[in-house]
């Protein structure tokens, strides 16, 4: 009987995707890239403020409808600097910094860059604002990243 | 309630990569003779549950695949998209609900087919986070670093783990990665995502594992040694990083109370003799340990040095070599199961606990341990 | 046995072709919600949450976890359930068997997708062997067409036959508010239709829905509690195939069906399915489906199912209709389309039907689903047990 070889059989799955954004995210990223305002949305029952905002506030079960502006500056919560190329994904050359930043006036931080930075100086309680992304790019790089504050 | 036991547990040797193999052959690989285990035949098996991902599978309906490799064509199948300990509760439940005398819950992955970034990168919501790069790596950096900031916990008590499950990998036939490491070894791995190292994550894996159980009676007469699930309990945390203290572990606290409540565990530090939990980083197993209250919040890295958990400790906790000596995602919690049950029949071989009769299993599905799940097995 | 289970409400979305403004997690939360109201209840009744759907179709892995929100399941127990086209009813059982089990006393499942945010054949095909049959595959409507083909052939019933299928639930599902298409067809209109695969024609065929689906069940304990109209699951039979398309025989004598059939009948003590079932709901994702799947369950077997169909015993007048809902014909989210056909036995047996309420008193309902390699679910709901 002759010998088999060992078969690797190459498959690919290519789907594109169109996701309804929904009228929350609709609004967040129309007041991005027209105002370059960024909105948080509140919790009528626990009074949260999340950023980014969302429907549903799922403790509380409620449908949110109070829009909440908040400032384009907050702070690093928490970090990481990404030392691992992974080109189909990443949104930046590694090595590079993506963070918690809490914007004031949020509750919640949520997961961004960190541009125009030595990576190395990243840390949390850093200041840091937003800096908006020229083109419209209809998701989250809309802000392109947040840089530190001087 | 009634009592549901597993009589048979079958588990492939876990490799960086089954080439050789579909995943149809990786089931049939556990499935069959776990089967014969259990002194029983594919007529005997009232009930399939089957866990697995069509992401990792590249398949959709990726229980399609499966069917003959399990026994499943024209019987009641069923497949759970989660980490596969969530298959054996409703494994479980089937038998509960009295429709089932006994039933197989099998699961299989094979991580080394898909591009393992991309697919977890799909795991994160395409309105606000995917286009960020995150993935399984540096998503949980940021876990263990609020775990680090919070309780003071570091990554050489990390690196302390990765050398214990390593080594005690050494002396499990089934696991792919036993090896002699040194604290350095790991602290001077490549740093992947601060404060994640590549020694700190686990491997790559292929595999597939399948339990049989059965309700008290029929595993009574099938079996000298079933192990019974006497506890069990799932709770699902925040999905936004952002909405929780990723240093809490509070769904895992939920799951662990229940469960030993269910189990009429009181005092877990002193009625649990092994424990195997779902490290898919090393800071996680001393963060599950103390949400699963084996000791104290931030204390969990002093149970190696203080050799509570080590392999021949009062308390072994992944004496089989754990998640990080190799086993793929979703089939990760089953292999936990089947080494818990090893350790209570005494078949645990050279790591075995002499004496066990009481095991804990943790396992997880998600970014940062989203949903955790919590079984308590017992031979009593 | 384990303790008795009812369905005690249900709540769905309008299904349609696109949802435009509700993303993924909203689509699951409207359908929760309203399935709450339906109930009387709150998010703080329920224990558990199951979830559904078909992870390529919308390209979200592990799609629960971005649900939590949404769907409840945060701070209580989530657990996903998929088995493509059966998933509604795979998810339909497990809420059952956890409930029966003593392990939660109320549960929630929720079946959902968003068919259109992606591509259903792209989607499909890839649950084939890569290797084996993936080329040739070309997605459902292509195996349709052989199984029709064959079935149009031993049973002598015409395309005709199942243009009345058609016209009928498209009947049935413009009196149904949530049906997704609400179409005034007659059968020329679908041997007009243009034609997909032999014989099937595009009037023959479900359209790509998007829409979510959602019941609560509780225990015996406790229905009376919560409602004076529960419809109590009587029997829940599940039947897989194997894993090669070409494998099982004579697919449209579905076998898994008429086993699941066989079994599900000695638990409810259905004697005669004409005179003892009120109602079924089918999931037919081909007219010819209808009618070959009819038979499976026992009724008009011989191709006598096509006499049944122009007598109108399956209309809505008739005595035993099938599909008041307008069927999978008229809506077909994927993961929720199963779940679909349970929950409108349950509106059928609970009387709110509405425009489409059966003419006679439903006291037991039969409804099925579909999915995978010629996989069949099937459950018998009662009034009373």
């Amino acid at each position: 009987m002759a010998e088999t070889e060992k078969m690797v059989f190459d498959g690919k799955l290519d789907i594109n995707y169109k996701y309804a954004s929904g009228k929350v995210t609709g609004k967040f990223y129309d007041e991005i890239e027209e105002n370059k305002k960024i909105f948080g949305i509140k919790c009528s029952k626990c009074n949260t403020v999340y950023v980014p905002p969302r429907q549903t506030c799922g403790p509380c079960f409620t449908t949110m409808e109070e829009w909440v502006e908040v400032q384009p500056t907050g702070v690093v919560t928490n970090y990481t600097i990404v030392n691992y190329a992974e080109p189909l994904i990443q949104p930046m050359e590694p090595p590079y910094a993506q963070a918690l930043i809490k914007l004031e006036g949020a509750d919640t931080p949520f997961i961004h860059l960190i541009g125009e930075v030595d990576v190395e100086k990243v840390k949390i309680g850093m200041k840091v604002e937003a800096v908006f992304a020229e083109e419209k790019t209809g998701n989250i790089l809309n802000i392109k990243y947040f840089k530190p504050v001087e | 309630m009634k009592k549901v036991g597993i009589i048979a547990v079958e588990q492939t040797k876990f490799e960086a990569a089954r080439v050789e193999s579909g995943f149809s052959d990786l089931v049939f690989e556990t499935s069959g003779p776990a089967v014969k285990k259990a002194g029983l035949t594919r007529d005997d098996i009232d009930q399939i549950v089957t866990a697995s991902q069509d992401f990792w599978d590249g398949r959709t309906i990726s229980n399609f695949a499966v069917s003959e490799a399990c026994g499943s064509y024209l019987k009641p199948e069923s497949k759970v998209a989660m980490d596969a300990a969530m298959a054996v509760f409703y494994g479980l439940a089937r038998i509960l609900s009295g429709a089932y005398k006994t039933g197989l819950v099998t699961t299989h992955c094979k991580m080394s087919q898909g591009p393992q970034n991309v697919i977890y990168n799909a795991v994160f919501d395409p309105m606000y986070q995917r286009q960020l790069g995150l993935d399984f790596v540096n998503a949980h950096a940021f876990q263990a670093r609020a775990y680090m900031e919070k309780y003071g916990v570091g990554p050489e008590q990390w690196a302390e783990v990765t050398v214990k499950n390593k080594k005690n990998a050494l002396k499990n036939p089934k696991a792919m990665d036993g090896r002699e490491l040194t604290i350095d070894d790991v602290m001077n791995s490549p740093m992947l995502a601060d404060p994640i190292k590549e020694l700190d994550c686990m491997p790559v894996s292929d595999g597939s594992a399948t339990i049989i159980m059965a309700e008290e009676e029929t595993a009574k007469k099938l079996c000298d040694k079933p192990v019974w699930i006497k506890g069990f309990a799932t709770y699902m945390d925040n999905y936004y990083f952002g909405d929780r203290d990723l240093a809490e572990v509070g769904a895992l606290e939920k799951s662990a109370k229940r469960a030993y409540k269910m189990a009429g565990i009181t005092d877990p530090k002193k009625e649990i003799d092994v424990v195997e939990l779902t490290e898919f980083f090393s800071y996680q197993e001393p963060m599950w340990a103390e949400g699963l209250g084996l000791c104290d919040r931030g204390k969990g890295g002093d149970l190696i040095k203080d050799n509570i958990s080590t392999q021949d400790g009062s308390l072994p906790i992944n004496a089989s070599g754990g998640v990080l000596a190799g086993n793929p995602h979703t089939v990760a919690g089953m292999v936990r199961v089947i080494e818990a049950c090893n350790q209570l029949t005494g078949d645990a071989g050279e790591y075995q606990k002499d004496g066990a009769k009481t095991a804990v299993v943790q396992s997880t599905t998600g970014p940062c341990g989203q949903s955790q799940c919590v079984m308590v097995l017992s031979t009593d | 046995m384990g303790r008795k289970v009812a369905i005690v409400g249900t709540g769905q979305t309008k299904h349609k072709a696109r949802h435009s403004d509700m993303n993924i997690v909203e689509l699951i939360n409207q359908a929760v919600n309203r399935c709450l109201e339906n109930a009387e209840l709150t998010i703080n009744d329920i224990d558990a949450i199951l979830i559904g759907n078909m992870e390529h179709f919308e390209g979200i892995n592990l799609s629960d976890m971005w649900a939590s929100d949404a769907s409840g399941a945060l701070g209580r127990c989530g657990m996903k359930i998929t088995t493509g086209g059966s998933t509604g009813t795979s998810l339909s059982s497990a809420a059952y068997y956890y409930t029966a089990s003593g392990l939660f006393d109320t549960v929630l499942c929720v079946g959902w997708q968003k068919q259109n945010e992606g591509d259903t054949t792209a989607g499909l095909v890839s649950a084939t062997d890569p290797i084996w049959e993936r080329a040739s595959f070309a997605g459902a409507f292509g195996t349709f067409g052989g199984a029709a083909t064959q079935y149009m052939m031993e049973t002598g019933l015409t395309p005709e036959d199942a243009a009345k299928v058609a016209v009928k639930n498209k009947r049935h599902g413009r009196l149904n508010p949530y049906a997704h298409l609400h179409l005034d067809i007659s059968v020329d209109d679908v041997l007009r239709s243009p034609m997909l695969a032999y014989p099937i024609r595009m009037l023959d065929l479900c359209p790509a829905s998007e829409g979510a689906c959602a019941m609560i069940m509780t225990h015996e304990d406790n229905v009376k509690k919560v409602t004076d109209k529960p419809a109590w699951i009587s029997a829940s039979v599940c039947r897989h195939d194997s894993a090669f398309t070409g494998d099982p025989p004579f697919f449209l004598d579905l076998r898994t069906l008429r086993s699941a059939a066989k079994e599900a009948y000695a638990t409810a003590d259905i004697k005669d399915p004409m005179k003892d079932l009120d109602i079924i709901e089918l999931y037919e994702p081909v007219t010819w489906a209808e009618l070959s799947f009819l038979e499976a369950l026992g009724i008009g077997e011989g191709g006598k199912v096509g006499e049944l169909l122009a007598q109108g015993v399956t209309s809505i007048e008739g005595s035993l209709p099938v599909n008041l809902s307008g069927g999978v014909l008229c809506t077909n989210p994927i993961g929720a389309t199963a779940m679909c056909r349970v929950a409108e036995a349950a509106i059928q047996i609970r009387g709110e039907g509405g425009e489409r309420q059966a003419n006679h008193k439903v006291n037991t309902a039969l409804a099925t689903g579909y999915g995978g390699n010629w996989w069949s679910d099937l459950l018998i709901l009662k009034s009373s047990l």
